[in-house]
């Protein structure tokens, strides 16, 4: 019982210092059942009952003299029991008003005479003995016992129990001790019953305005039964207004201001708790849960009393913990909407129902209404996306923890009631610790040793705070410890560090947040409290010295330091936006020429991030940082390499960056890179950058002098996506050289680039098609193609759900068709093939469109595959097109219609369809592609003489001459038959109406 | 100050300049004057007598006011360390080696200083008793505590964990120099005995920037 009365019962000190047992519904319960043993003892166990306790049990009594009468020896001021121990002490002896009792039956007869006041007598009871049981028995055997176990028949534990203390009535001392042990657990159990039961009722106990029953809700609605409200949003679905009531919990209209009746209106069924309601509406909610509570199964302390965060883990039957309590308590008040905002503890968290991503539980207070939904107060809510949210990993069992836990516990302390002197001392003794080590990162968060150490930064001691910087930016290479300190506002007071003059510090809180902006939120903090800026200050020095100052050493540090967190920092556009604006990329350009690789890496590093950045592509190759990009690929350090190699992948886009890495000879470096195909990212990179920089011809000259080709061709095979999209970019990019289709057949490079167009990816298949097609137009590839299948995969591409995969495929489906041997009879076998094709005409991507007429136009060649066309139905929807005002699309559906005239009365069925008209107008297009194809189909169209006349009245005539006057030859002559056509027909009509 | 006195004062900062490091002779004049400055004030404890360099009083006062210097005991200790010859009193050649020190020490100056202040006994070595006396008040004691003294004992016991590397259970001068050259900020482990930058500019700015005063 002793235990349990320290453990269960709310013990609540009062003014004076002495404990007391309020009167809860707990506590009363509590001391019914302590009466109750009592009185049962001297019932069924008489003869224990007389045990004698080791101690007198005293208190202060309301009892008087007079209350005594048979049994006791009653005189003015005292009372006597007549019942003496072995040495003939009273076994009950009152003085008004103490009262000192020494056993069991005296106890209850004196419980008996207190009448009405049994309960008030045992509160004061045990209120004035708080260690009953070691008063009772003594507290070495209490000790003894403890140590004993419980299920040992008596005998053997007297026999062990006489060796050290030999005493007569042992026995009975044993067998009272165990009964008392055997009724504190039945209590226990009771309680905890009771607690269950009791928690149906007491949804809630914290919000803002409550009723004395404990309810929230607005009293015409507790009439009904209903007790409080609770909005959660998961991130699974939309947000749930949930009413809780005495039947269950279900979900209401939304309840949002009040007097609107109608949001309580109830619009689900009822569910028996919270947990239950959850998991039928949140999917991922229930996921978890189920893992939880798997958990959980093993946790063995019983939950004791109830509370808001430990109702929810009651009902999931876990154990309590003080710091989540803490946790939900840690709510945001927002006054101006009236609402109490609660953070969900990290249990819920685990759930799924983080406040960081979009979670939020919100009590509705009966008066008020909700202003601010929860999307508002949290606008990040999905931004967390590349440190996602682990569920939190706790210690289940204390005793597992190793000593360095406890150790630094104790240094924690130290940190906390130390002045300077100490405070240094012991951080220099933490600093001894792995501090890499989660055990050690969390022992420092569990004693509230990150607010510590981040207040050290707010004061003015410069070896505090260096002491505190130094332990910080090791342990937040742990994610939990990160977000803590950025909650905590930490970050805030590292970024105002950077102004400090002393250079140390400076250079460990840029590496402090170097560390910790590794996710969203807190690189958004680090610019909104101006750090970008400030980090940019830094990284003015000399870096490229032959020998330095002390002074100008650990300014490079500082800066190197800088560039750290810039490096980290970068990964938000706005981040690299803000590191352009305060100046930053000429200054990283500087420490470009540094040598050393310590600095180059975090500069590099930037400069790669940021070149994802128009503005920086431009800036690299303006303000010369390509040449020593190009100078530290030949480096020794592979992540120099990659960042370098990843540098100029980005910046090649542009031509004149190609032509520069040429200049300064960037190109074999290049391709030797591709031999340390172990590093997949530094591969990655580096064919990355052959790829963009191939775009040039000239360079694509240049990579085979090194015989690049015959080594990319080698990497097709068993690599990563992210070098084999960079790999097969190359390829087609090497492929528009006629002399390197040959070589790529030569090397045995078709096999595999046709093997990877079943492939997933669709940034790989763009590229793979693009270089199957380039392959394509080499006769002797193309065979090889065919015998592969690989018209069909290709074909089976325009399947794809991407329009860009969709139009690389049609493209490479050009050549294919023109260089297959029987094209025509290839192009039938496919299966729906051609329905696929004129189906795709209806896609609204205008490369789509454009890719697929050029697709028509070279399968319309074949009579038959017209005819077929013609039948799905190709006409109507090529008419449909000329409208655009695309020139690559009205270039490849001039062609298209040029071709497709072939067959039977599809002339006059583009005239139907008025595809005429539009078509004219392309001749006034200022590309001479276009004007060259239209011509073509205008000849085409002009063999029907209805076409002719809209031709004529549409003006054709005219461009049409000027075109005949052009350089090229097809061009002339399909200008001048369409000229023809119309003037044949205008000489036919004349002589018509001449000769009638 | 008469022509005379400025001519010895010159000749005398010349002289001590050769010998201290860190001051150049414009700055050891101006030393010398402020040292004279403090000998007219009159003596802490003997008003009146002209005393024959700076006492102890005075010194913590200056300790004490311009940097900041709240433990009696360590003053006491950076006056011994000050105090060369043991006398009592600071001349002004013990003044002036004593601020380049504490001043512009180089870090195994300042090594050499502080362990001087540390130990307390001048024995060579600091003890665990004098570790002790020294963390003495560096911890908010906690009422509850069955032994006030255990976070300070704890607190020694950290100290010598981390710079006893012979384990004898005190430290040697090696012990201290490896320990403060593997971290710095061990350099004042048992009690503030050093400027920090801040007040050091300021005492050098009015030291070495007022303008002449005569």
């Amino acid at each position: 019982m002793g235990g349990l009365l320290t453990r269960a019962a709310q013990w609540t000190n009062d003014s004076s210092g002495c404990c007391k047992l309020e009167a809860t519904q707990l506590n009363e319960f509590l001391l019914k059942e302590v009466l109750h043993f009592t009185e049962q003892l001297m019932v069924q166990h008489p003869e224990e009952a007389t045990h004698v306790f080791e101690e007198p049990l005293v208190w202060s009594t309301t009892l008087e003299a007079s209350d005594f009468k048979a049994g006791y020896d009653v005189s003015d001021l005292l009372v006597e029991s007549h019942d003496k121990d072995s040495e003939g002490r009273p076994l009950l002896r009152l003085k008004p008003p103490t009262i000192s009792v020494r056993s069991f039956s005296q106890l209850s007869k004196l419980l008996h005479l207190a009448e009405n006041n049994t309960l008030a007598e045992v509160r004061e009871c045990l209120q004035g003995n708080k260690d009953l049981v070691a008063i009772i028995f003594g507290r070495s055997f209490v000790s003894f016992m403890e140590k004993e176990d419980v299920n040992q028949d008596v005998q053997s534990l007297m026999v062990k129990i006489k060796e050290r203390e030999p005493s007569e009535d042992v026995e009975a001392k044993i067998k009272v001790f165990l009964l008392l042990q055997k009724k504190d657990k039945e209590i226990l159990n009771k309680l905890l019953q009771h607690v269950t039961e009791q928690s149906e009722r007491v949804w809630i106990v914290f919000s803002d305005y409550e009723f004395s029953n404990g309810c929230n809700a607005p009293l015409w609605r507790q009439l009904l039964g209903e007790i409080c409200y609770v909005v959660l949003t998961p991130c699974d679905t939309d947000t749930l207004y949930i009413t809780c009531s005495n039947d269950g919990v279900f979900l209401n209209k939304g309840i949002k201001q009040d007097g609107q009746e109608s949001g309580y209106e109830r619009i689900s069924e009822v569910y028996r708790d919270l947990v239950t309601l959850l998991k039928h509406r949140s999917p991922y909610f229930a996921a978890n849960i189920k893992t939880q509570v798997q958990k959980s199964l093993c946790c063995k302390t019983p939950v004791t009393f109830v509370t808001f965060s430990n109702l929810i883990n009651l009902n999931v039957k876990q154990q309590e913990n003080k710091e989540e309590e803490k946790t939900v308590h840690h709510h945001v008040r927002n006054k101006a909407c009236g609402t109490t905002k609660y953070e969900p503890c990290p249990r819920w968290r685990k759930l799924g129902l983080s406040s960081t991503r979009g979670y939020v539980i919100i009590l509705l207070p009966h008066k008020s209404s909700v202003g601010a939904m929860p999307s508002e107060l949290f606008s990040e809510s999905s931004s967390e996306s590349e440190e996602e949210e682990q569920p939190e990993r706790r210690q289940e069992n204390n005793t597992d923890l190793p000593s360095e836990y406890w150790q630094i516990q104790k240094l924690v302390i130290y940190l906390k009631g130390g002045n300077q002197t100490a405070t240094v001392l012991t951080l220099c003794a933490m600093m001894d610790f792995n501090l890499m080590q989660e055990t050690c990162q969390l022992a420092i968060r569990d004693a509230g040793g990150l607010e510590v150490l981040i207040n050290l930064l707010d004061t003015d001691e410069v070896k505090c705070k260096i002491g505190s910087l130094k332990i910080l930016r090791k342990i937040c290479n742990n994610m939990q410890i990160r977000r803590i300190i950025v909650d905590m506002g930490g970050l805030q007071s590292v970024v105002k560090i950077l102004d400090s003059p002393v250079k140390d510090l400076k250079a460990l809180a840029a590496e402090t947040i170097a560390n910790v902006a590794k996710f969203r939120r807190a690189r958004r903090t680090v610019r909104q409290h101006g750090g970008i800026k400030k980090l940019v200050k830094l990284l003015a020095c000399v870096p490229n010295l032959a020998t330095l100052s002390v002074n100008q050493e650990q300014d490079v540090e500082v800066a190197r330091c800088g560039a750290l967190a810039l490096w980290s920092c970068s990964n938000s556009t706005k981040n690299k936006e803000a590191i352009r604006r305060a100046g930053g990329i000429p200054l990283l350009g500087r420490l470009l020429k540094s040598p050393h690789e310590n600095m180059l890496i975090p500069v590099v590093g930037t400069l790669q991030e940021c070149a994802s950045e128009e503005s920086y592509r431009i800036a690299i190759q303006t303000e010369g940082m390509i040449k020593d990009l190009v100078i530290n690929l030949s480096s020794d350090n592979d992540e120099l390499q990659m960042h370098c190699a990843s540098a100029i992948f980005k910046c090649a886009e542009d031509k004149q960056t190609r032509d520069l890495v040429r200049k300064y000879k960037g190109l074999q470096p290049l391709v030797t890179l591709l031999g340390k195909a172990n590093n997949k990212e530094l591969l990655a990179a580096a064919t990355g950058a052959i790829w963009k920089c191939s775009i040039s011809k000239e360079n694509v000259a240049k990579f085979q002098e090194f015989k690049a080709l015959e080594i990319i061709v080698g990497l097709l095979t068993d690599q990563p996506e992210e070098v084999l999209v960079n790999v097969v970019g190359a390829l087609g990019e090497f492929a528009q050289i006629s002399a390197n289709k040959a070589i790529i057949r030569k090397c045995g490079g078709i096999r595999p680039l046709v093997g990877l167009l079943t492939g997933t990816n669709q940034a790989l298949l763009v590229n793979v098609t693009k270089a199957v097609g380039a392959c394509a137009t080499d006769k002797d590839n193309m065979a090889i193609i065919d015998q592969l299948d690989g018209v069909r995969l290709v074909w089976s591409l325009l399947k794809n759900s991407s329009a860009d995969v969709q139009s690389s495929a049609a493209w490479a489906l050009c050549p294919c068709i023109k260089n297959a041997k029987d094209a025509g009879e290839m192009v039938r076998s496919l299966v729906g093939g051609l329905e696929l094709i004129v189906n795709l005409l209806k896609s609204t991507n205008i490369e789509v469109q454009a890719s697929i007429c050029a697709v028509v136009a070279t399968i319309a060649k074949d009579k038959e595959n017209l005819a077929v066309l013609t039948d799905h139905g190709v006409i109507p929807l090529l008419a449909k097109l000329t409208n655009t005002s695309d020139n690559r699309l009205r270039r490849y559906l001039a062609d298209a219609i040029g071709h497709c005239c072939m067959w039977g009365t599809n002339r006059s069925s583009f005239g139907d369809a008025t595809a005429v008209a539009p078509l004219v107008r392309y001749l006034k297009a200022k590309d001479s592609w276009v004007n060259q194809s239209t011509a073509m189909a205008l000849y085409q169209l002009s063999k029907d003489p209805y076409n002719c006349i809209t031709m004529y009245e549409k003006g054709a005539v005219k461009p049409l001459i000027q075109l005949m006057g052009s350089d090229d030859e097809t061009l002339q002559e399909a200008a001048a038959g369409c000229v023809r056509n119309i003037r044949l027909l205008a000489q036919a009509n004349r002589q018509a109406r001449l000769f009638n | 100050m008469s022509a005379m006195n400025r001519k010895v004062i010159q000749t005398l900062a010349e002289n001590i300049s050769k010998q201290v490091e860190h001051f150049s002779k414009t700055e050891t004049e101006r030393l010398i004057r402020e040292f004279h400055v403090l000998l007219k004030e009159p003596m802490s404890n003997h008003p009146g007598k002209e005393a024959p360099g700076v006492d102890r009083g005075k010194f913590r006062n200056i300790l004490h006011e311009d940097f900041g210097m709240t433990d009696r005991m360590i003053m006491d200790q950076v006056f011994r360390t000050f105090d060369k010859d043991n006398d009592g009193f600071l001349s002004v050649k013990e003044w002036i080696k004593g601020l380049s020190v504490f001043l512009r020490g180089t870090l195994d100056e300042r090594i050499k200083y502080c362990f001087g202040v540390y130990d307390l006994n001048g024995d060579g070595y600091i003890s665990r008793e004098e570790m002790f006396h020294m963390l003495k008040s560096s911890l908010i004691r906690q009422p509850t505590e069955e032994d006030p003294d255990e976070g300070i004992k704890d607190l020694v016991e950290i100290a010598l964990k981390k710079m006893d590397h012979d384990h004898d259970g005190r430290l040697s001068f090696q012990d201290f120099e490896k320990a403060v050259k593997e971290e710095n900020l061990l350099l004042e482990a048992f009690g503030t005995c050093l400027p920090d930058s801040i007040s050091t500019e300021v005492f050098e700015r009015s030291v070495f920037q007022s303008s002449e005063c005569h």
